[in-house]
């Protein structure tokens, strides 16, 4: 039967318990911010002994569902102040769930401030292992020294930033080759494990599937889904995802004028062509070696859209870039190579930390005068400040709202203190209401209307346009968080938005998981009280509607190419939450 | 006549005469819809997902004017 799992540090105890009612028919995003929600006092320290951190596999996560190996994190976020949930495709979420792991929970703090503690989960059972030898160490070697130690498990890590309980921390997962690449990026969540006094969880590699209550519909669920997402032309073998992985986006941003430039400066990048997924693709081609692109953060996806970047001679470099991690050490930045780019998005897995934040704020950081924009080397200068904790390493680790006030910049790229990522509001408005109303913070997978605004799927609407936005976004944000619950990968929303039997697939495959008999509004449903939940807890935690309003000089500040300001009217900003 | 600039993107290039070209001056009658520039380029209608023009998604009856800058791209997504 599938466990809970408790990690108390404040007495180093251990401790499985049955799965409570409440949670059986949660997963993922659900039932971490539903575990938060009730576990958590909203007016907590993040980084205090009340604050509890939360790892959720999805609903479907370790059974044969396509593309579904993905772990949900959270808490309350040291950088927002608010709920927290931020996921990352990685064989350990898989692993986790098939040795029956519904959920851990790690709570308190360890008196002993210096110790570093590592979780050891097994087939045996569970037990904490002082670790001082990891203490200080960054990811790639702790993943490559406890692969060693251990042989075949799966590995959770912090890097050193969340050791020093940076607020850009992210915590970091293997790849099926042990990278130390993968991502639950977002929100800090690798300061609250560093506060903890955990360097490390390791679970043991784990076959098999999990628990069914209904295999036979499963599997034709699961059928239809593979069916769909085969053949749309976005995640199909051989299609654009597959071959030219996210960073493809780079071009399409750029051309619709809506790709964020030197700090949100202007939306059409003259190095776009120079970063596109078009010339990843070239180049890994063209360097061979250990360069791919069609890699898989799991196994078991079939889309498979990331790479793995070498250096001119053929040797790896880093896996991956991806079009988040490209725009914000890129165009962002004004910086257009992508050796550069690279080196950069090592360094933030490297030193555990988010490559969405980290670029955002060095674009704060540049327009405070401390690099110029462009400048490529100075950037790394000031990230390798982050890998050595000087007081500018801190300053910068914290995020991108903490360095504009440090240095007096006006135009920063925040909502509720988490930097935007690679979609402009004034030339994309209703991402820019996602990232303005959701309970996350600025955050563009919790509701991606970039969809219908921009790529044609889902239908299509006018990017410039705010009329019906905020029920666009509302709609987006509510089945994504249903998505996010069951544990698979957001792309799949790009076949099953545009294929009927795609989306009723993916519900079966929940029902016959579940045993449940959800319908396509029933998902909704769900997905609208998730979010009822952590707006909840943002309320108790002192957030109010002036938390959900755009950065003031977006509001006066014309962008170019369109010449827009962010005009989406406070009144259609608060519709959003009206249901 | 009039001229416009195109850049074909990711899997379109290779309807181009020389793939790594970036950009493609095309020479097009006055008022050549979009449907009309991509059979001039020889680019299959049932590959191309969206088209800009001078950075907006235009519908394919778009009537192209004289420096007009056209970019072409199949279905393409990602977060």
């Amino acid at each position: 039967m599938a466990k809970f799992l408790r990690i108390n540090m404040s007495d180093l105890s251990v401790q499985e318990q049955s799965v409570p009612a409440k949670y059986k028919e949660l997963g993922g995003r659900g039932l971490t911010s539903n575990l938060v929600a009730e576990e958590v006092p909203p007016t907590c320290h993040p980084l205090g002994p009340r604050n509890k951190l939360v790892f959720a596999p999805g609903i479907v996560t370790g059974s044969i569902a396509p593309s579904s190996g993905r772990i949900s994190v959270g808490s309350k976020s040291p950088l927002t102040g608010g709920i927290k949930e931020s996921n990352a495709g990685t064989p350990f979420a898989q692993s986790l769930a098939r040795l029956g792991y519904k959920a851990f929970v790690i709570e308190g703090i360890p008196d002993e401030t210096e110790q570093r503690w590592l979780v050891r989960i097994s087939a045996k059972g569970v037990e904490l292992v002082s670790v001082p030898e990891l203490k200080g160490k960054n990811t790639y070697e702790t993943v490559s020294l406890l692969k060693q130690k251990y042989g075949d498990v799966d590995i959770c890590t912090i890097g050193s930033a969340g050791e020093k309980k940076m607020a850009m921390a992210g915590i970091c997962f293997n790849d099926p080759e042990y990278r130390a690449s993968r991502y639950s990026g977002r929100g800090g969540l690798g300061a609250v494990l560093g506060s903890k006094g955990i360097k490390a969880i390791v679970v043991d590699k784990a076959k098999g599937s999990i628990p069914m209550a209904d295999e036979d519909g499963f599997k034709v669920g699961q059928r239809k889904l593979v069916e769909a997402i085969r053949s749309h032309d976005v995640t199909k073998p051989g299609g654009t995802l597959n071959s030219y992985g996210t960073a493809a986006l780079i071009n399409v941003l750029s051309q619709a004028g809506g790709l964020p430039v030197r700090n949100f400066s202007e939306g059409v990048f003259a190095g776009a062509e120079k970063t596109s997924g078009e010339t990843i693709a070239k180049t890994v081609k063209e360097r061979g070696g250990a360069g791919m692109t069609g890699h898989a953060c799991h196994p078991g996806c079939i889309i498979r859209c990331s790479n793995v970047w070498a250096k001119p001679d053929g040797s790896e470099h880093v896996s991956c870039i991806e079009y988040e991690s490209d725009w914000a050490l890129g165009a962002n930045l004004d910086v257009d190579d992508l050796d550069d780019i690279a080196t950069m998005i090592y360094l933030c897995n490297d030193y555990g930390i988010d490559t969405i934040e980290a670029g955002v704020t060095l674009g704060v950081a540049m327009e405070a005068g401390l690099a110029a924009f462009g400048d490529s080397k100075k950037a790394i200068e000031l990230l390798q400040e982050v890998g050595k904790g000087t007081p500018l390493g801190h300053i910068i680790g914290n995020g991108a709202e903490f360095t504009g006030r440090a240095y007096g910049v006006t135009r920063v790229p925040v909502v509720k203190g988490q930097g935007m990522p690679a979609y402009e509001p004034r030339a994309v408005k209703g991402i820019g209401i996602t990232y303005i109303t959701s309970p996350m913070g600025a955050d563009h997978t919790a509701g991606y209307t970039i969809a219908p605004e921009i790529l044609s799927v889902g239908g299509e609407v006018d990017p410039l346009e705010n009329t019906g936005k905020a029920e666009l976004s509302r709609a987006f944000q509510a089945t994504t968080a249903f998505l996010d619950s069951t544990g698979y990968c957001l792309f799949i929303a790009f076949p099953i938005l545009d294929i009927t039997s795609g989306f009723e697939g993916m519900v079966a495959t929940v029902n016959g998981v579940l045993g449940t008999d959800y319908d396509a509004d029933k998902v909704v449903a769900i997905g609208k009280e998730i979010l009822k939940v952590e707006r909840r807890f943002n309320e108790e935690a002192g957030f109010t509607k002036a938390h959900d309003r755009p950065p003031e000089y977006m509001r006066y500040e014309k962008l170019p190419p369109h010449n827009h300001i962010y005009d989406v009217s406070d009144e259609d900003l608060d519709k959003v939450w009206d249901f | 006549m009039i001229e416009v600039t195109v850049r074909l993107f990711a899997t379109l290039r290779r309807y181009q005469a020389c793939e790594d070209l970036q950009e493609l001056t095309v020479a097009v009658p006055e008022s050549t819809t979009l449907t009309d520039l991509l059979a001039q380029l020889g680019v299959p209608e049932k590959e191309v997902k969206t088209i800009f023009v001078n950075n907006r998604r235009r519908q394919w009856d778009y009537r192209l004017t004289h420096n007009d800058q056209v970019g072409i791209f199949p279905p393409i997504a990602g977060g």
